[in-house]
């Protein structure tokens, strides 16, 4: 199968890593952030002082106790954080010994497979459409979709996530999947991909601009989701650690974060664990310009902001660092012919030059209604009319909704689009509440 | 910068609440984020990076593409002013300066007016200052005869931004052009003074420039002679009385509204706002198509009992508003359809319709003010018939699955 999109948009930033041979970052500390987990509703399992092994239980989901999110280290817990009105903000385990959870692999249905992902943390690791929440167990998918596409701003090639000898543990996987859902197994993937074929999955190739790496993209070309409808999606990444749990019986919490952006002295790949702290990815590569700086775990379009002594947050791929732009004054800076200024908009030279941007985190005007139209759809490669579906989200209108597509979307379908608003509109939180609200009200 | 900074930093206290001139705090507001770009950052959870293109620079660009039509207008009321007086040569510099002494008190009043009251709509309801009333400002004078009392122009202007502006949430929430029915008021309001042959031609003098034409004095439009016409070939004149060709049209040296007389600026206007991306194609092509379609079918059975069904169809576009209203007002994205089908249709009977007007009613020599304004209560229609289409795919999808199953 082979699909072609051709909206969309990749956004020219400076501060790409060059050289992906991985480097080793010793951390002492790593975290596992509920809130990471849309539709995960934690309660802790252990208590500060509580020594752990690595793939151990951390917390589990009220709701569905069988589905886990698992210490991605082995040692002692330090530090059960809450927040306002005692809600759990992150457990912290420092580092010490080698000791693995070995877990017991063997399945005879569906829903025992189901099991395992969730005990092993692994199903925590996906997400569903609709809602893009971590999947219910009880509910088997329709078809799974696993991407190994990574299209957003400055991510690392495939090539340095997965290499030849992860094919086994990757037919493995697939194979295992393809037990669980009704449907098929789908690998999207783009024209770097080396490996063949992958036992138990149904291959598709993918051309074209961001968001071609998107889930929700891809199932939309290949198979949309419809009401009453549930997918899984996962990247590949997340399928390789499915392999490694069924071949070694342990949880892989190995992450390669691409430490990038326009902000860092000199980008480079690190070898670390899942939820490591990142003050010792960081040391002594951030640009010391006196300027505030934005550290985002994640890329520009899709992550979350933390402070430089914050933890590596899920999907544990990226840091991206850019200038926060609060300590900027730009006179009347709407009427500038500046060429450093990124633009969708032809009235920016920048726009016809072939050149890199290091763009900072303003917003770089005022919020307001929504004015120019079709703006979203130029950069949606999906067969939805945006500003309907945003309409009825901020009018809580649950059948228009339904109508429009909203089973079809997560918000970093929406991550472009909020890009290139030209009013500014913070469309992806507007996904996210309709969607949660959607899910409490039908359920 | 710095200085900049520092004189609103020193100025903020005042203008917050509890200030001395708290009244005044969105105009504040208003005003440095003009001057200074917001420092404003996106939230932890959202895109961290945005577009350089918001709503300031958008407005701009479009009252841009509004200047060639601007500074023709100047020069084409002062060179209908000389005409009138029976003038055979015709200074530059003169006209330009009585076309600008002529216009200037129109956009004064309009901007004092209609930004006066923005101001006082932002403030009461706590939030930033628009930009939309930028471009709705110098549209008003330019769609509007240059003899338009400015009296009329105030009340029209004020009239349009609450009644089809402000009461409806303000920019963004309209349902029809803003600028379009500050025109439609004074057109319904004050048919006396802002229809037949004495208010597109400037007679008087501007702020005591350029000479009184002599009392009596008539000159109709092009599409106002026609929509008078009563027997045998249709001829039309010009103030002095001399032969308008399709040229003279084209280039703009006819009577007629301020801003909207050239064709020629239009279009250059139109190349602006299509290169900038701030107007659709899709719109401008089929206003320009729908008008051609209903001026050729007019044509076709032409009668002198419609004495503009006499003119070719493609001659239907350069008199009047409706090249205007096709790149400048039909685009406007608040009113207009905004799907993609939507703007073919949209587009496509405003076109048709300001022809039909201008043709079979001879109440009324134009029709493009008119068009836009139907097809911009209409468009909200055409866009929930193709969202329909869109649902309609989704559950013909629904339930090929589960009769399937």
């Amino acid at each position: 199968m082979k699909i072609k999109l051709s909206k969309g948009l990749n956004l020219p930033i400076a501060g790409a890593v060059d050289d992906v041979t991985p480097h080793f970052a010793a951390v002492t500390r790593a975290a596992v952030v509920p809130s990471d987990y849309p539709g995960f509703v934690p309660k802790v399992e252990v208590a500060p002082g509580d020594a752990v092994k690595a793939g151990a239980a951390l917390m589990f989901d009220k709701r569905h106790p069988e589905v886990k999110l698992v210490s991605p280290v082995a040692g002692k817990v330090v530090a059960v954080e809450r927040g306002e009105r005692r809600k759990l903000l992150k457990v912290v385990v420092e580092m010490s010994g080698d000791e693995a959870e070995s877990f017991d692999i063997t399945w005879n249905t569906p829903r025992e497979a189901v099991a395992l992902l969730a005990n092993s943390g692994l199903l925590a690791m996906m997400r569903t459409r609709p809602y893009d929440v971590v999947p219910d167990p009880e509910v088997l998918p329709r078809d799974i979709f696993v991407t190994a596409i990574y299209s957003a701003p400055l991510e690392l090639p495939l090539s340095a996530r997965i290499k030849a000898e992860d094919k086994p543990l990757l037919d493995m996987a697939a194979e295992f999947l393809a037990g669980i859902t009704t449907g098929k197994v789908y690998l999207s993937h783009d024209s770097s991909w080396t490996l063949g074929g992958v036992s138990g999955a149904e291959m598709a190739e993918f051309s074209g601009p961001h968001p071609v790496g998107n889930a929700g993209v891809q199932i939309a070309a290949i198979r949309p989701v419809d009401k009453g409808d549930t997918v899984w999606t996962l990247d590949i990444e997340t399928l390789r650690r499915i392999g490694y749990l069924l071949a070694h019986r342990t949880f892989d919490a190995g992450a390669v974060v691409g430490v990038c952006g326009p902000a860092v002295s000199s980008p480079y790949v690190a070898k670390t664990v899942v939820g490591a702290e990142i003050a010792p990815l960081l040391s002594g590569r951030e640009v010391s310009d006196g300027r505030h700086h934005r550290v985002i775990s994640g890329n520009v379009l899709v992550g979350t902001a933390i402070k430089d002594d914050g933890y590596l947050r899920y999907p544990y791929r990226q840091i991206t660092i850019i200038d926060e732009g609060d300590d900027i004054d730009e006179f009347m800076g709407w009427a500038t012919f500046s060429p450093s200024k990124m633009s969708c908009n032809r009235t920016f030279p920048g726009h016809f030059l072939k050149r890199l941007f290091k763009p900072d985190a303003r917003l770089l005007g005022g919020r307001r209604a929504m004015i120019m139209s079709g703006e979203y759809d130029a950069v949606m490669p999906m067969d939805i009319m945006s500003e309907y579906l945003l309409k009825a989200i901020i009018a809580r209108d649950i059948d228009n909704m339904e109508r429009l597509g909203i089973y079809e979307v997560a918000p970093e379908d929406f991550a472009l689009a909020e890009y290139a608003d030209t009013s500014k509109l913070p469309l992806q939180h507007i996904v996210r509440e309709g969607l949660d609200y959607l899910r409490k009200e039908l359920e | 910068m710095n200085s900049i900074r520092k004189f609103f930093d020193k100025a903020r206290p005042a203008f917050e609440p509890g200030g001395r001139l708290s009244a005044l705090g969105s105009v504040f507001d208003g005003f440095e984020t003009f001057m200074l770009t917001p420092r404003t950052t996106s939230g932890p959870g959202s895109v961290h990076v945005h577009d350089a293109i918001d709503s300031k620079r958008t407005m701009i660009v479009v009252v841009a593409a509004l200047m060639p039509c601007f500074f023709f207008g100047m020069y084409n009321t002062g060179y209908q002013h000389w005409l009138a007086l029976g003038a055979t040569e015709f200074p530059f510099w003169q006209l330009m300066l009585y076309g600008l002494l002529a216009v200037l008190p129109r956009v004064v009043v309009t901007y004092a007016v209609g930004l006066g009251i923005e101001f006082a709509f932002a403030q009461w309801r706590k939030e930033e200052i628009q930009e939309g009333f930028l471009v709705t400002g110098i549209l008003i004078p330019m769609i509007c005869p240059i003899e338009t009392p400015l009296w009329m122009l105030a009340v029209a202007t004020a009239f349009a931004v609450v009644f089809a502006k402000e009461v409806f949430g303000g920019t963004g929430y309209n349902v029809v052009n803003v600028a379009l029915v500050a025109r439609a008021f004074l057109f319904f309001a004050y048919p006396a003074q802002m229809s037949g042959d004495k208010v597109f031609v400037a007679t008087g003098t501007a702020l005591g420039y350029g000479a009184p034409v002599a009392d009596g004095f008539t000159c109709a439009t092009p599409l106002g002679q026609i929509a008078t016409h009563s027997e045998g070939a249709l001829a039309l004149t010009g103030v002095d009385g001399h032969a308008l060709t399709a040229w003279d049209a084209f280039v703009g040296l006819i009577p007629g509204s301020f801003g909207e007389t050239s064709m020629l600026c239009i279009l250059i206007g139109a190349a602006i706002l299509l290169f900038s991306g701030m107007a659709n194609w899709r719109i401008m092509l089929s206003v320009f198509a729908g008008g051609l379609l209903m001026g050729w079918v007019a044509n076709t059975f032409s009668t002198p009992l419609y004495p503009a069904s006499m003119l070719p169809a493609w001659e239907q576009l350069l008199y009047g508003g409706f090249g205007f209203a096709a790149v400048f007002m039909a685009t406007d994205p608040v009113t207009a359809a905004r799907t993609d089908t939507g703007k073919w249709i949209y587009g496509f009977l405003i076109g048709v319709i300001a022809v039909l007007i201008r043709v079979y009613n001879n109440g009324y020599p134009e029709g493009a003010m008119l068009a836009v304004l139907l097809m911009n209560v209409f468009s909200s229609l055409i866009d929930w018939c193709v969202v329909q289409a869109n649902i309609r795919r989704r559950m013909r999808r629904l339930t090929a699955k589960t009769s399937e199953s």
